[in-house]
């Protein structure tokens, strides 16, 4: 997708019945034109890739790539570094902050609308005093959501990411210093409503939930298929809506285990209170595991 | 568009291990299961990298399948051999018995090609 015109393209964008070149001009910010030209090659491993760019300020250019196997380099410098290689650093390192401090941690991923805040809030409420529970917010703006959960007593701090379409690591770090969860306390951070990106990113939790409400398309999980296959639990909400509207809830969760076969499926509706719970049993299995003393286990 | 944010990673990475020298070309692994455009990596890129080291760099970006690849030429595996077992047979192209297993969510910098030091 570009950053500056939102358009999908290039040969990883399938589009039904499109298989061939195609071109395509951006104009930048500065006025500058960028054109574009891709070549579907489906299935090749190493590929050549040529391409143009057509500046339309005097300094038009054509150049064209080899795959690097074929290529002799001037100095060639082995790299093997992981793109997100710092991410997954500082998220080791909030692991071990929780670990160290007996803190589950729980990533909730959902498109927006999907009642992620509903469930937390109904959940904060009804487990309140069993054990400490806090709130991380992930939302683009407003502390709307953050200020909800307040209003339940639990703690909660609101990252807001700007332009930014996910949590990282480092965010729920610097939201972890403020927020500062008690020990042996479950946290549960609200990722973005997207189903995309966020599934790249590794905050370092314990789980991975995704919600999804039956006011969706049961097919998502086929649609996205990243986010359901990094995912430990799916949780189907707003099931009190589910007798008016034709999402059906056996095939959403048949496409879950489709994508991810060890993924485990509940079916809740936080406002009637249906399946909560199995939701409660489910969170108190992960703390009593996590929160075992390693010379008890051992 | 978090593959703006993943490529700023990336020239980052690649500035950082050239040491002040210019690069020509960087190679990018990314696999096709690791939730990243390719094409949006590209374009993220021409952006990203004004002003830096990579500022003339040509963009390699190989696609990894998931299989088993040879870790001596990187040949494929044949598809029948594509299982989550080893392969038994030895690489068709290079002959070598070494085989790495892919997962398709790669996303690695694999080199650089730099300016030779003056």
């Amino acid at each position: 997708m570009c950053v500056t015109c939102g358009c999908s393209s290039g040969a990883d964008v399938r589009v039904e019945g499109d298989a061939g070149e195609h071109e395509h001009e951006h104009v930048l910010t500065d006025g500058s034109r960028v054109r574009h030209r891709h070549t579907a090659d489906a299935g090749a491993h190493a590929h050549g890739h040529a391409h143009d760019h057509d500046h339309a300020q005097a300094d038009a250019h054509r150049h064209s790539h080899a795959a690097y196997r074929n290529d002799a380099p001037a100095e060639l410098v082995a790299l093997e570094a992981a793109l997100l290689d710092k991410n997954q650093r500082i998220a080791e390192r909030n692991r071990g902050w929780f670990a160290g401090r007996g803190v589950v941690a729980l990533n909730l991923m959902s498109s927006p609308g999907s009642g992620k805040t509903t469930l937390l809030v109904r959940t904060l409420r009804d487990l309140a005093g069993e054990f400490p529970m806090c709130v991380v917010e992930g939302d683009q703006e407003t502390s709307a959501d953050a200020d909800r959960i307040r209003e339940t007593g639990a703690p909660a701090i609101q990252i807001n990411t700007g332009a930014g379409c996910h949590l990282e690591a480092d965010m729920l770090e610097r939201a972890l210093q403020r927020l500062a969860p008690a020990t042996g306390s479950l946290l549960f951070v609200e990722n973005v409503g997207n189903l995309v990106c966020p599934s790249l990113f590794d905050l370092g939790e314990r789980a991975r939930v995704v919600v999804l409400s039956v006011t969706e398309g049961d097919d998502k999980p086929l649609k996205y298929p990243h986010m359901f296959r990094r995912a430990d639990l799916m949780i189907t909400t707003k099931m009190d809506l589910a007798p008016h509207v034709a999402f059906d809830v056996d095939r959403a969760e048949r496409h879950a285990r489709a994508v991810n076969p060890q993924i485990r499926c509940l079916r809740v509706s936080s406002t009637r209170g249906d399946g909560l719970d199995q939701w409660y049993g489910w969170l108190r299995a992960l703390r009593t595991i996590a929160t075992v003393p390693r010379t008890a286990a051992a | 568009m978090h593959e703006l944010g993943i490529t700023r990673n990336l020239v980052a990475i690649v500035g950082d291990a050239a040491q002040g020298r210019r690069v020509r070309r960087v190679w990018l692994e990314i696999g096709t299961r690791s939730a990243l455009l390719p094409e949006a990596v590209r374009f993220c890129f021409d952006v990203v990298r004004q002003g830096t080291a990579l500022e003339a760099a040509e963009l390699e970006i190989v696609a990894v399948e998931d299989g088993w690849q040879c870790g001596a030429c990187g040949t494929y595996a044949a598809a029948a051999a594509a299982g989550p077992a080893e392969p038994a047979t030895a690489c068709a192209q290079c002959g070598a018995m070494q085989w790495r297993r892919r997962s398709a969510e790669e996303l690695n910098v694999k080199a650089m090609e730099v300016e030779p030091c003056a």
